[in-house]
C-alpha cells in the first residue's frame, strides 16, 4: 500500500542537500553541535528529542530518537515519561488557549 | 540456517577483513595477554543474549586434563591474565581446583559469574571462596533495575543478583583493592551500548542510592549477532539493520585494540579459538592447533579468522569481554 511515509525515506534524508548543499552542510553542522555534550548530556538532548518528536508527531523523528535513547541507556519507562511529557505540554496548551475563549466571552455576552 | 550463512546473503556488507587495511592488524600481536577458558555450557539460566546458548541442558564439560593443559599453556605462551567463564564456571565440578591452581602462578585470574549461581544449594560459599583466592570478578547485572535485567536473565534473577552482590560487598568486594568487583552491561535489544563511562556513573549512583552496593568498574559489551542473540535478530526481522548499524558505526581506531590480538579463547575439548564468539560459531584459529599444543610450544603470532559478526567490536567505542577499546 502506498503511504506518504515511508521508513526508508529516512535514509534519503542527506538528499535533502543536493540542491542547497551549502544550506544543508550549515544545518548539519548546527544539528551536530546542538546533539553534542554541553551544559546538559548527549542523554538528556536525547531524550528531549524525543519529547518534542511527539509533540511534533515526526515518525522518523520517533523512530531515530528511540533508537538513539536506547543506544544511550535511556529504559522504556523513562521514554514513556518523556512522552507523557510532551502530551501535558501540549494538553496544558489547548486547555491554557481557553483563556483567550473566556475572554472573548466575557467580552461578548452579556 | 546457520547465522554465517544469513552474513553471506547481506551483500550490501562488505566482508569484515576488506575493512582492515593493515594486514599486521590481521595477525596475533607481539605477546599474548589472556588466556580465556570456557569451562562448559552448562548453566543454571538460559539468557536471551547468551552468544554460548549456555543452559541447564547442555552437556559440554571441560575436563581436568584440559585444564591442566591450560595451566601449562599460561606459562609457556607467557599469557598474563587467565579468564574463566562459561556457561556459569562455577559448575563445572573441577571448577575449584582449577582456580586454586591458576591463582598459584597468575596473578591476575578474573571469573565470569551470573551471580546468582551463588544462591543454590552447593555454591552458597563461593563468594569466601573468592575471596579467599583474590579472585577478580566479572559480573553479569544487565541493568539496575529489575525489570530490564529480569527480561534479560529471567524471572527474579535480578533480586537474587541484588542478593549476592550485598553479600560480596559484605565480605569486601568493591571495597578492599585485592578484591576487585567489576559489572557487564549489555543492551537488552538491537541497539547499542551507552558511552560506557556514563552508564558507570548512572549504576553507581542507582546500585548505591537504592541498595548501597559498591562496585569498581563496569564493562560495556555490544551484542554480538550470533548464538541466541543472533536468532532473536533473524526471527523479529532485525537481522539486516543491526548489521547495517554495526557496520555503519565502523571505527578504525578500535582495531588495533581489538581483544582477539592479544587472546586465545579455549574450549571445553581444548579446542582453540580467536575469541569467545568465534568459540560459539565454532571457527577454530588458523592453524588448527588445539591447547595440548600450546601447552608445548612458545608463542608464536597466527592469522585471525574474521565473520561480519566482528563489526561489534569494532562499532563505535568498539567492543570486548573487557569492555570498550577505544582510547
Amino acid at each position: 500500500m502506498e503511504t506518504y511515509y515511508n521508513p526508508e525515506d529516512l535514509a534519503k534524508f542527506g538528499t535533502m542537500g543536493e540542491e542547497a548543499p551549502e544550506l544543508w552542510d550549515k544545518f548539519m553542522q548546527y544539528y551536530g553541535a546542538v546533539f553534542a555534550e554541553g551544559a546538559l548530556t548527549a542523554r538528556e538532548k536525547s531524550l528531549i528529542a524525543l519529547a518534542v518528536a511527539h509533540a511534533v508527531q515526526c515518525p522518523y523523528c520517533i523512530d531515530s530518537y528511540t533508537q538513539d535513547c536506547l543506544s544511550k541507556g535511556v529504559d522504556e519507562e523513562q521514554m514513556t515519561e518523556a512522552v507523557h511529557v510532551a502530551a501535558a505540554i501540549r494538553g496544558g496548551a489547548t486547555l491554557v488557549h481557553g483563556v483567550q475563549m473566556k475572554n472573548m466571552v466575557k467580552k461578548l455576552e452579556f | 540456517m546457520e547465522i554465517r550463512e544469513k552474513f553471506r546473503e547481506l551483500t550490501e556488507i562488505p566482508e569484515f577483513e576488506s575493512r582492515i587495511e593493515d594486514e599486521q592488524i590481521k595477525m596475533t600481536g607481539e605477546h599474548m595477554e589472556v588466556l580465556q577458558v570456557n569451562v562448559g555450557r552448562l548453566c543454571n539460566l538460559a539468557c536471551k543474549h547468551c552468544h554460548v546458548e549456555a543452559g541447564p541442558k547442555r552437556t559440554e564439560i571441560m575436563s581436568r586434563e584440559v585444564m591442566e593443559a591450560c595451566l601449562e599453556a599460561y606459562g609457556m605462551q607467557g599469557f598474563r591474565t587467565i579468564d574463566i567463564t562459561g556457561g556459569a564456571p562455577e559448575m563445572n565440578p573441577n571448577f575449584r581446583w582449577f582456580v586454586e591452581e591458576a591463582v598459584k602462578i597468575c596473578p591476575h585470574v578474573i571469573v565470569r559469574t551470573n551471580l546468582v549461581i551463588m544462591l543454590e544449594e552447593g555454591y552458597e560459599d563461593l563468594p569466601e571462596f573468592y575471596a579467599a583466592n583474590k579472585v577478580e570478578l566479572v559480573c553479569s547485572l544487565p541493568h539496575y533495575k529489575a525489570k530490564n535485567a529480569d527480561r534479560q536473565r529471567g524471572e527474579g534473577v535480578f533480586e537474587g543478583s541484588i542478593e549476592v552482590l550485598k553479600k560480596l560487598n559484605a565480605i569486601g568486594y568493591g571495597r578492599k583493592p585485592e578484591l576487585v568487583l567489576n559489572m557487564v552491561y549489555n543492551p537488552g535489544g538491537a541497539f547499542f551500548p551507552p558511552a560506557q563511562g556514563a552508564i558507570e556513573r548512572e549504576y553507581k549512583d542507582r546500585l548505591g542510592r537504592e541498595y548501597g552496593i559498591v562496585f569498581n568498574n563496569l564493562f560495556t559489551i555490544t551484542n554480538n549477532p550470533i548464538g541466541r542473540f543472533g536468532g532473536f535478530l533473524v526471527r523479529s526481522g532485525n537481522l539486516a539493520g543491526y548489521m547495517q548499524k554495526l557496520y555503519g558505526a565502523f571505527n578504525g581506531k578500535t582495531l588495533p585494540n581489538m581483544m582477539c590480538r592479544s587472546q586465545v579463547s579455549v574450549g571445553w575439548d581444548g579446542s582453540l579459538y580467536d575469541c569467545d564468539f568465534n568459540q560459539a560459531l565454532g571457527m577454530e584459529i588458523s592453524t588448527g592447533e588445539t591447547i595440548m599444543t600450546l601447552a608445548k610450544q612458545p608463542y608464536r603470532p597466527r592469522r585471525i579468522c574474521f565473520d561480519k559478526h566482528c563489526y561489534a567490536c569494532t562499532a563505535g567505542q568498539g567492543s570486548s569481554c573487557g569492555g570498550s577499546t577505544e582510547g
